[in-house]
């Protein structure tokens, strides 16, 4: 009696075993590193790497090991080598500025073999290695409107190359287009329709005018462009900037969510982030009459101007730009347009030679105020007039312009080069942790398990003796398990993690508790000690499914609906509940029946 | 060794017994309900759910909270509330949402003003949470605790019986209604990980009334001719040791992490302590005193026969 085949036996060391491999990562720590990543996203490869590490030798620095992860360059350094890391940070990233993009990290500590095996430990959470956390949201309404200015200009462009008179007015997503009779509104309505056929043509009570908007489809793929095109634009922001391991992932309909980890300083970056600064270009109008004109306000000194309307080139056309000087030592960003924004340049500029061109900055700047008792974000739009200039000769897609500081202009280079987004995005929730602050959640939370287990630990061994020492050797392998799993998925852990190890490390022995008092009420009911192992087990078998099912629902609701902190404790929770069951009941099992199965023994050390 | 020598025979489901602990049930839920509901701040609401702006700020030496409360009133910021947080040289600020701020800008000036002339200081956390968020995170939250308990209802139902399932969700009421009510009495700090532990304690609790069940139905069918209350009263008893020692380890660990988990964590460990305490109470007298009120007996269990044709042709 109470013998396991031997398979089974074989099997239980193998997934010990396999849980063992899997979380031996972690034991090593990380340490300090740097990441090299092409600019371009090619691979770097062994060659790249050879001569990055010759660099570092020629500086007399040397990495304890270096390696290529995933097309990137990873050079790590000695534990707490932070001065070193620093140093190779400077130094490869002024010798290689242009080719890749160098960020400061941490690096898994572990050695190479274990690297090689493709092991990786669990990741670590924000507020356990610092970073920082933000929650953008999209202006959703602003992307709408950017397209239906789009839709304003062109058919206004149309109705006029046909000689329809007309009037168009643009108000809250809907474009009125009033003509002059009944006549003229079917032309029109060919004309755009034409034009556009996935938009909706109504007419206006007049009987004369059309009422144009955009479908709830057109709207949809509109709001799902603008937070693709928006994502791009921020992971190519976060790229240049230099964090390793960003995150940046829509949540729900309208909402971004970046994470950079690592991030010491975050004010120039969260500036970065959601800045919107942008420029566009447009003819001085001369005369000051032109329909569509407006009058744009000059920044400084600079003079203020009545621009046309139309657009020669914006900013989601510039595809390069770098900040740099004039000739004359004045401060500019050297622009590369795309080539339609290029051939339009050439158009204009060959048409308008000696005439007046200026340069307009754009940028939303967010404010709270309070509406109506409540505080909430708003964003407005300033426009200034940076430069002047008269068009001497035709120029295409390379070009510069000046009137910014340096400042302005470098930032300014990075937003071009990273895309504009393509509508405004507001911070509604930010989260920084200081490295500091991180570093001491590792180490308060390990204690708390250590201490946590230690107490359990002692008592499980005083209170069952020999089959509390049997628990106690489940509760650790469930410990290993917990860490294991969490390394294969690739979960991050994090301080409510932590604490959900803890409450697990407490409850797990539940299944353990169960079985073991059923065996004690077996043998005072006067059964045999072998036939008290084994209805025990049988016997509390199914209270342990009721209970942990029960607490799998609350971990699977909290997974379902909870966010950042929350959903850490559920997931440790969950894994922990499923560990500890394979733990607490095949795993004593099998100890037991090595240990007591298949001999006469007379009294059980329970 | 033994907590318990030899077998309990405690009736706790006895008449005066089951008045008695009716009596600091309704007693506790009542003061619970009451604080929540009396009180001008029911609860300490976090940023999570009010939105504002969270600070917590390392200072090289132990700080002077009275001149960084006056720095900041002197800034404008005559609404922060500043704290120790853990230790002499952390401190907390917390703000309710700033009008009229660029949120980076206002980040920068907090941080001026904190540091005031000392120089080294350390911004070890700063947390923005706009209102709508935070109003979104409120709903989630109650939203999530209202389906864990439906969910529960539901499974205990199936695997049990509905007076059971009542009993459970009763029992389940009761330990949220009482732990939300001590942070409510003792003004503690409520925020999202408070919610991630009031959920926990759920599954806590439940996992107790439904070992109790379990035993309870076994002994309607193993102990015939005795009343319900009896053979639920012998099932709470054998269950008692267990019952008692999961609730120590649990509490073992708790207690290592309020005491060394850190600040942050610190109203999470509250919040499951209170709510392990008062869902092991729950588990041996609201639940089962619940079933018993509802009239549960062991023809309850008893799978229905489910073709009446059959007991015609029984001799």
């Amino acid at each position: 009696m109470n013998r396991y085949p031997a398979w089974l036996n074989v099997l239980v060391l193998v997934i010990l075993l396999a849980g063992i491999m899997l979380a031996l990562p972690n034991i090593y720590g990380s340490a300090p590193a740097v990441q090299l990543a092409d600019v371009e996203g090619a691979d770097i490869t062994q060659t790249q790497l050879d001569n990055y590490l010759r660099v570092l030798e020629n500086d007399g620095i040397s990495p304890e090991s270096a390696y290529l992860d995933d097309g990137r360059a990873v050079i790590r350094f000695a534990k707490g080598a932070v001065e070193d890391q620093q140093t190779a940070g400077a130094r490869l990233r002024a010798r290689y500025e242009n080719e890749s993009n160098v960020a400061l990290t941490l690096a898994p500590g572990m050695p190479d073999w274990v690297r090689e095996l493709g092991l990786n430990p669990m990741s670590l959470g924000l507020d356990l290695r610092g970073g920082v956390y933000v929650l953008l949201e999209v202006d959703m309404d602003t992307a709408v409107d950017n397209r239906m200015k789009g839709y304003e200009q062109d058919f206004d462009d149309r109705l006029r190359d046909a000689r329809i008179r007309h009037r168009v007015d643009l108000n809250n997503q809907t474009l009125t287009i009033r003509l002059q009779s009944a006549e003229d509104m079917e032309k029109a309505r060919e004309i755009v329709s034409g034009a556009d056929s996935d938009v909706l043509i109504g007419d206006g009570t007049d009987g004369k005018s059309l009422i144009v908007r955009m479908t709830e489809a057109q709207i949809k793929e509109r709001q799902d462009f603008a937070i693709e095109q928006n994502m791009t634009t921020l992971r190519n922001r976060v790229d240049q900037l230099g964090v390793a391991e960003p995150l940046v992932q829509r949540q729900g309909v309208d909402r971004i969510v970046v994470q950079l980890p690592g991030v010491q300083d975050p004010t120039e970056l969260q500036k970065i982030l959601t800045a919107t600064a942008t420029l566009e270009f447009r003819m001085v109008d001369t005369t000051g009459d032109m329909p569509g004109s407006r009058r744009y306000p000059g920044r400084g000194d600079e003079a203020p101007q009545i621009l046309k309307r139309e657009v020669i080139a914006s900013g989601d056309e510039i595809i390069d730009a770098k900040s740099g000087f004039t000739n004359e030592g004045q401060p500019a960003v050297h622009i590369t347009l795309d080539s339609a924004g290029g051939e339009r340049m050439l158009a204009t500029t060959r048409e308008n030679v000696g005439k007046p061109m200026s340069t307009v900055f754009i940028e939303w700047r967010e404010e709270s105020v309070t509406r109506g008792g409540k505080t909430v974000s708003r964003k407005f739009k300033t426009e200034e007039i940076i430069g002047t200039a008269t068009i001497r000769g035709v120029f295409k897609n390379r070009f510069q312009t000046t009137g910014l500081t340096p400042n302005e202009a470098r930032e300014l280079a990075v937003l071009m080069r990273a895309g504009a987004l393509a509508a405004p995005v507001y911070k509604v929730d930010e989260r920084t942790i200081g490295p500091s602050l991180g570093q001491d959640n590792i180490d308060r939370g390990f204690n708390a398990i250590k201490i946590g287990f230690l107490a359990v630990i002692v008592f499980m061994a005083i209170y069952y003796r020999w089959f509390g020492m049997i628990a106690n050797v489940a509760l650790f392998s469930n410990l290993v398990f917990i860490v294991a799993v969490l390394s294969l998925a690739g979960a991050s852990l994090t301080l409510p993690g932590i604490a959900g190890i803890v409450l697990t490390v407490g409850m797990a022995v539940d299944a353990n508790v169960l079985i073991f008092e059923r065996i004690r009420e077996e043998l005072t009911a006067g059964a045999q000690p072998q036939a008290a192992i084994n209805s025990g087990y049988e016997k509390a078998l199914s209270s342990i499914a009721d209970a942990n099912v029960t607490t799998l629902i609350a971990a699977i609701v909290l997974l379902a609906f909870g966010t950042g902190p929350i959903k850490g404790f559920a997931i440790t929770l969950m894994i922990g509940i499923l560990t500890s069951m394979f733990t607490a009941i095949v795993g004593t099992r099998s100890i037991v029946n090595l240990v007591f199965g298949g001999r006469k023994i007379t009294s059980l050390p329970i | 060794m033994r907590i318990l020598k030899n077998k309990t025979h405690i009736d706790f489901l006895g008449q005066t017994r089951r008045k008695i602990a009716l009596i600091i049930s309704a007693l506790a839920v009542t003061v619970s309900l009451g604080s929540l509901i009396v009180q001008d701040t029911p609860l300490e609401f976090g940023i999570d759910f009010t939105g504002g702006v969270l600070l917590e700020v390392g200072y090289p030496q132990p700080a002077d909270i009275e001149a960084i409360r006056s720095d900041l009133a002197a800034a404008g910021f005559d609404d922060a509330q500043v704290q120790r947080f853990g230790t002499d040289t952390d401190v907390l600020v917390r703000l309710p949402p700033q009008e009229g701020w660029n949120p980076d800008e206002l980040r920068e000036e907090l941080r001026r003003t904190v540091a005031g002339d000392i120089s080294n200081v350390q911004l070890r956390r700063v947390e923005s949470v706009s209102p709508q968020v935070g109003k979104e995170l409120a709903e989630q939250g109650g939203l999530a605790m209202i389906i864990a308990l439906l969910l529960i209802f539901v499974y205990v139902m199936v695997r049990f019986q509905w007076k059971f399932a009542a009993g459970a969700v009763a029992a389940l009421a009761h330990d949220v209604i009482v732990t939300v009510g001590f942070f409510s009495i003792f003004h503690l700090p409520f925020d999202l990980t408070v919610v991630a532990a009031v959920l926990a304690v759920i599954g806590y609790s439940l996992n107790d009334t439904v070992v109790a069940f379990d035993r309870i139905r076994e002994n309607f069918f193993k102990l015939r001719g005795i009343s319900a209350e009896e053979s639920m009263n012998t099932s709470i008893n054998e269950m008692l040791a267990r019952t008692l020692i999961t609730g120590f380890t649990t509490l073992f660990v708790l207690i290592a992490l309020l005491l060394f988990g850190g600040e942050s964590i610190a109203p999470f460990s509250i919040a499951l302590i209170v709510g392990i305490v008062v869902g092991t109470y729950s588990s041996i007298y609201t639940a089962s005193a619940t079933a018993l009120l509802l009239g549960v007996n062991a023809q309850d269990l008893l799978e229905p026969i489910k073709d009446p044709d059959l007991i015609d042709d029984l001799p």
